[in-house]
C-alpha cells in the first residue's frame, strides 16, 4: 500500500475568504510577520497495488474531474514513500 | 500586460502607430476608430480596458438601448414613482413614509462556467444594487431556467446554483421568498440564473449616484482588488459560448457574503449619518463602471490615484485593475470634512477603506498610475455615450409554420382513464412538480418578516410591525409563449406576475425585468426582443405599472440554437395589512371554489402539450390586461373584505394544476364539476389568461358572487374543498396520497 497526496489550491487569482479570516486573526492573536494567508484542502489516498504511472494517471483523471474544481482551483499528485504512509498510518 | 514604458497619456499621443489588442478585448474595428475619433489620439492600454469593458454589450446596452426607451416613453401616470428607470434600482412609495426599491439582473453566462460562485455572485451584485439607493435588503428571489431535468449537465448546474443562491444569501440573513424553476432543452448549454433583490427605505433617505462639489473625495471600501474576473463583462458576457475558445473563459469570481454583510450595514450607517454624496457598487466593469459612472453622473471631473488601490495580488497590472470585477466593492463620494467619520465606520466594521481620489472642477476623468497620467477622458463617452446600434430585425420566416401548428389540434384524451393518467402526469412532470428540493434549500423564513415564501403565488415580506404593512413580490415568465409569440408572451408574463401579486392581496405598483434573449446579431433574435419589449411596455402602459429598471441579457445561446425568448418579469405589489393576505393552500372543508374569469381551448405553449406530447406550437393564450386588472381588483378587494380564505392564479398547467397545488398545501381535497358549456378537457387543462380559483366561506358566497357580477367578472362556482381526493365528477379521483406522491418525488429522484 503506498499513499498519494493530492493538494488543492484556489487559484492565485481566485479570492480565499477562508485564507483572508486567518490572516487577518493573526495580528489580532499576537502572531505578527505573516503577510498573506492561502487555505487548500489535503486528500491523502490509500492506494491499493504497485503507484504506477496508470495509477497515477487514474489518480489524476479522478483528482481533475472529482477532487478538484479546475474552474477556480489548481491541484498536484505526489506520491508519499511507503515508510512515511506506514510510520503515520501506525 | 505590462510594458514598459509605461502606457501615459503623452505616450500614447508621441506614439500613434502602435497597434492595440482592441479586437480580442472585445471591440469592433468601427467602435476602435470612434474612441480614437472621440480623443482625438490611439486610447492608452487602460484607457482602452475602460471603453472595451463599458461598451461591452453588458455595460452600454448598445443593441438594447433605442427599444428599451419605450420603458420610459410608455411610461404610465404612477404616484408611486419616487426613481424612475436609469438609477441603480427604482424606488416606488408602499405608503406610510416607506419607499421599496427593487431589480432583477441575470447572472446567466457565470453561473454556467462555475455554477455555485456564479450564482452566489449574482445575488451579492443585486443585494449592492440595493444597497447603492441606501435601501435595507430584506428579501431576495430568483428565477431559474434549466436544461431538461433529466440531462446530465442538469445535475452538474442545478445543484451548484440552488447552493450558492442559497449558501451566499443565507450568510447575509436576507430570506428568499420567490422565483421559478423551469426546465426546458432550449436552456442546456445556457441556463438562465436571473436574481432579484427588495429593500426597503424611508423616503427621506433615498439617495442618487453622483459625484459633484469639487475637493469631495473618492473612497473605495469593501474587499481588496484581485485579478478574478478580468475582462469578465466584455469578453464572458459579449461572446457566445465556444468551444475552440476556452481562452475566452477567464476565473470566475469568488463572493465571500460575511464581506458583503459588513458592507452592507457599513454603507447604511454611513447613509444614516450623511456622509455620502454620491455612492456607486463595482459589478461588472469594476472599477472603470464605478468611476466614468460617478463621475459622469456628477459635473464630470475626477482625478483618481490607481496606486492606492488596496490589491490582494501586488503583481496586477493598471488595466486589470480597471477592469477586475473583484466582488463586495463600493465606491463612495464624501465631502473632505465627513472623510475621517467614513473611514471611522469602515474601521468599526472591519472593512478596509482607501481614500483613491477626488471630484475636480474640470470635466475629465483623469487617473494616474505610478506618477503617469494613463487615462484623460470625458466619463460621459465612456459610460454614457457608448455606441449605439440599431440591429436590424425580421420576423424569422419560421414563425408562421410554428404558429400554424396548431396545439389545439393534438390528439386529446377520449376517455376518463386516460384525461387520468395525463393529469398524474402533468402534475408530475418537472416543471409542474413540486420544487419544495430547491426551495427547502433557501431560508425563507430569516429576520422574521416573512409572510409568504414558495410555493406561494407570490412572495411578501412585513415591513412595519405595528402597522402591518407589507410588499409582495412575483416573477413570472414563460420562454414557450414568447418563442409563439414574444409580443403576446412578454405580456403573458407581465399579466402572470401581475396575477401573482394580486392573489396574494397585495395591489400591484411596479415593474422591474430581466430580458433574456440570444445573439442580437441574429435578426431573428432581434425580432424577438423587440417584440418583447413592445409588448412589455405596451402591457405596462395599459396596467399602469411602470418599469423601473432591470437588465438584459443578450447572447444566451450555444453556437447558432439560441434560447427560447425569456422575458422575466418581476411585480412589486403593496398591502396595507400582511395578516389580510390570501394563501394558496385550501383552509377549511366545505368552502366553495369559484373560477374567475373565462376558460377558452387554449392549448399553444401549453404544459399539457409540452408533457403529452412533447410540442410547441400554435398561439399562446390571448391576453386581456382590461380583465387581468379586473381580476386583480376583485382579489384584491375579496382578500381585504375577507371574503375568500385561499386563491390561486391559473398558469401553466392550468385549473387541475392550480387545485392540486391548494390541495397538497392544505391537505383537503376537492370535488369539481365541469361546468356547463366546457369539456372536462379544457376546464381541467386549458391555459386561458386572466383567472384565478379562490375559495369562498358559505357565509361570503352572497357578497362575494354580488361583487363579482356587480363588476362584470364571469365567475363561475365549480366545486367545493372536501375530502381527501381531487375528484372530478364523471371522470375521475385521484388521493391526495397519490397525487403526492407523483407531485413531490420527481424533483429529489433526479437531481437529489
Amino acid at each position: 500500500m503506498a499513499r498519494v497526496v493530492v493538494d488543492v489550491m484556489l487559484k492565485p487569482e481566485i479570492l480565499d475568504p477562508q485564507g483572508q479570516a486567518v490572516q487577518r486573526a493573526l495580528p489580532r492573536l499576537g502572531f505578527d510577520g505573516i503577510s498573506d494567508v492561502r487555505q487548500g484542502k489535503r486528500f491523502e489516498l490509500e492506494v491499493d497495488g504497485p503507484v504506477d504511472e496508470a495509477a497515477l494517471a487514474r489518480i489524476h483523471d479522478l483528482a481533475e474531474s472529482f477532487l478538484a474544481n479546475t474552474v477556480i482551483e489548481d491541484f498536484s499528485v505526489k506520491v508519499e514513500s511507503d515508510d512515511v504512509a506506514a510510520g503515520a498510518a501506525k | 500586460m505590462s510594458r514598459t514604458p509605461l502606457d501615459t497619456v503623452e505616450h500614447a499621443a508621441a506614439t500613434p502607430d502602435v497597434e492595440l489588442p482592441w479586437a480580442e478585448l472585445g471591440l469592433k474595428k468601427d467602435e476602435y476608430e470612434r474612441i480614437v475619433e472621440i480623443l482625438g489620439r490611439r486610447p492608452t492600454g487602460a484607457e482602452l480596458a475602460m471603453y472595451s469593458v463599458m461598451w461591452s454589450e453588458h455595460c452600454s446596452y448598445k443593441s438594447s438601448k433605442i427599444h428599451l426607451r419605450q420603458f420610459g416613453e410608455k411610461a404610465p401616470e404612477n404616484d408611486a414613482l419616487l426613481v424612475g428607470i436609469g438609477e441603480n434600482a427604482g424606488v416606488v412609495d408602499v405608503g406610510q413614509g416607506y419607499a421599496v426599491t427593487f431589480k432583477v439582473e441575470s447572472h446567466n453566462h457565470p453561473s454556467y462556467v462555475e455554477p455555485y460562485q456564479g450564482a452566489a455572485t449574482g445575488v451579492g451584485g443585486i443585494v449592492r444594487d440595493i444597497i447603492a439607493m441606501g435601501a435595507r435588503p430584506v428579501a431576495v428571489v430568483d428565477p431559474l431556467r434549466f436544461g431538461a431535468a433529466d440531462h446530465p449537465d442538469t445535475k452538474r448546474v442545478l445543484p451548484g446554483v440552488v447552493a450558492g443562491i442559497g449558501g451566499y444569501g443565507n450568510c447575509l440573513g436576507l430570506p428568499n421568498i420567490g422565483g421559478e424553476v423551469v426546465f426546458d432543452a432550449c436552456y442546456q448549454g445556457n441556463p438562465l440564473v436571473n436574481a432579484g433583490c427588495v429593500g426597503v427605505m424611508r423616503h427621506e433617505d433615498i439617495h442618487l449616484a453622483k459625484a459633484s462639489g469639487a475637493g469631495n473625495k473618492v473612497i473605495l471600501y469593501g474587499a481588496r482588488t484581485g485579478g478574478d474576473g478580468i475582462g469578465g463583462a466584455s469578453i464572458l458576457a459579449s461572446e457566445t459560448f465556444d468551444d475552440a475558445k476556452p481562452s475566452k473563459r477567464p476565473a470566475v469570481q469568488v463572493g465571500d457574503p460575511f464581506q458583503e454583510k459588513l458592507l452592507i450595514e457599513c454603507t447604511l450607517e454611513a447613509f444614516a449619518e450623511k456622509l455620502v454624496v454620491g455612492i456607486q457598487d463595482l459589478g461588472a466593469a469594476g472599477l472603470s463602471c464605478a468611476t466614468s459612472e460617478l463621475a459622469s453622473n456628477g459635473s464630470g471631473g475626477m482625478r483618481v490615484t490607481l496606486d492606492d488601490v488596496p490589491l490582494r495580488d501586488s503583481t496586477l497590472s493598471p488595466e486589470e485593475i480597471l477592469m477586475s470585477e473583484s466582488q463586495e466593492r463600493m465606491c463612495a463620494v464624501v465631502e473632505p470634512e465627513k472623510v475621517d467619520r467614513f473611514l471611522e465606520i469602515c474601521a468599526k466594521w472591519d472593512v478596509i477603506a482607501t481614500v483613491i481620489g477626488e471630484v475636480t472642477d474640470g470635466d475629465r476623468l483623469e487617473i494616474f498610475w505610478h506618477g503617469g497620467k494613463i487615462v484623460e477622458v470625458d466619463p460621459r463617452t465612456v459610460a454614457h455615450e457608448g455606441p449605439v446600434y440599431e440591429r436590424p430585425y425580421a420576423r424569422p420566416e419560421w414563425q408562421d409554420a410554428l404558429q400554424a401548428d396548431d396545439a389545439n389540434k393534438l390528439p386529446r384524451p377520449e376517455t376518463a382513464e386516460e384525461l387520468k393518467a395525463q393529469v398524474l402526469k402533468l402534475v408530475a412532470s418537472p416543471n409542474q412538480a413540486s420544487k419544495k428540493w430547491i426551495t427547502q434549500q433557501y431560508d425563507h423564513f430569516v429576520q422574521g418578516n416573512t409572510v409568504l415564501a414558495m410555493p406561494e403565488d407570490s412572495g411578501m415580506i412585513r415591513i412595519d410591525e405595528k402597522t402591518g404593512l407589507g410588499v409582495a413580490l412575483a416573477t413570472d415568465g414563460n420562454g414557450r409563449y414568447a418563442k409563439l409569440d414574444p409580443y403576446t408572451g412578454a405580456q403573458l408574463a407581465l399579466a402572470e406576475a401581475y396575477r401573482n401579486v394580486a392573489t396574494t392581496g397585495a395591489k400591484p405598483l411596479a415593474v422591474s425585468d430581466c430580458l433574456n434573449f440570444g445573439s442580437p446579431e441574429d435578426p431573428a433574435v432581434m425580432w424577438q426582443f423587440v417584440e418583447a419589449v413592445r409588448g412589455l411596455a405596451d402591457g405596462c402602459q395599459q396596467l399602469g405599472t411602470p418599469v423601473t429598471g432591470g437588465n438584459v441579457s443578450l447572447y444566451n445561446q450555444t453556437g447558432e440554437a439560441a434560447i427560447h425568448p425569456t422575458p422575466v418579469v418581476a411585480v412589486l405589489g403593496v398591502i396595507d395589512d400582511v395578516a389580510r393576505r390570501t394563501p394558496v393552500a385550501f383552509q377549511e372543508e366545505g368552502q366553495l371554489l369559484y373560477l374567475l374569469g373565462d376558460t377558452r381551448e387554449e392549448f399553444g405553449g401549453s404544459a399539457w402539450s409540452q408533457v403529452v406530447h412533447d410540442h410547441l406550437g400554435g398561439l399562446p393564450p390571448k391576453v386581456d390586461l382590461e380583465r387581468e386588472r379586473l381580476l386583480a381588483e376583485i382579489l384584491i378587494s375579496a382578500s381585504r373584505d375577507g371574503m375568500i380564505d385561499s386563491a390561486h392564479d391559473l398558469s401553466d398547467g392550468g385549473l387541475i394544476q392550480a387545485v392540486v397545488e391548494s390541495a397538497l398545501l392544505g391537505g383537503k381535497g376537492a370535488r369539481l364539476v365541469v361546468p356547463d358549456g366546457l369539456d372536462a378537457f379544457t376546464f381541467l387543462l386549458s391555459e386561458s389568461a386572466g383567472r384565478a380559483i379562490v375559495a369562498v366561506p358559505r357565509s361570503e358566497e352572497v357578497r362575494f358572487n354580488d361583487m363579482c357580477g356587480a363588476r362584470g367578472l364571469p365567475v363561475t362556482r365549480v366545486g367545493v374543498v372536501d375530502g381527501d381526493t381531487v375528484e372530478v365528477q364523471g371522470e375521475f379521483e385521484l388521493t391526495l396520497a397519490e397525487l403526492r406522491e407523483a407531485h413531490e418525488a420527481t424533483i429529489p429522484a433526479l437531481l437529489a
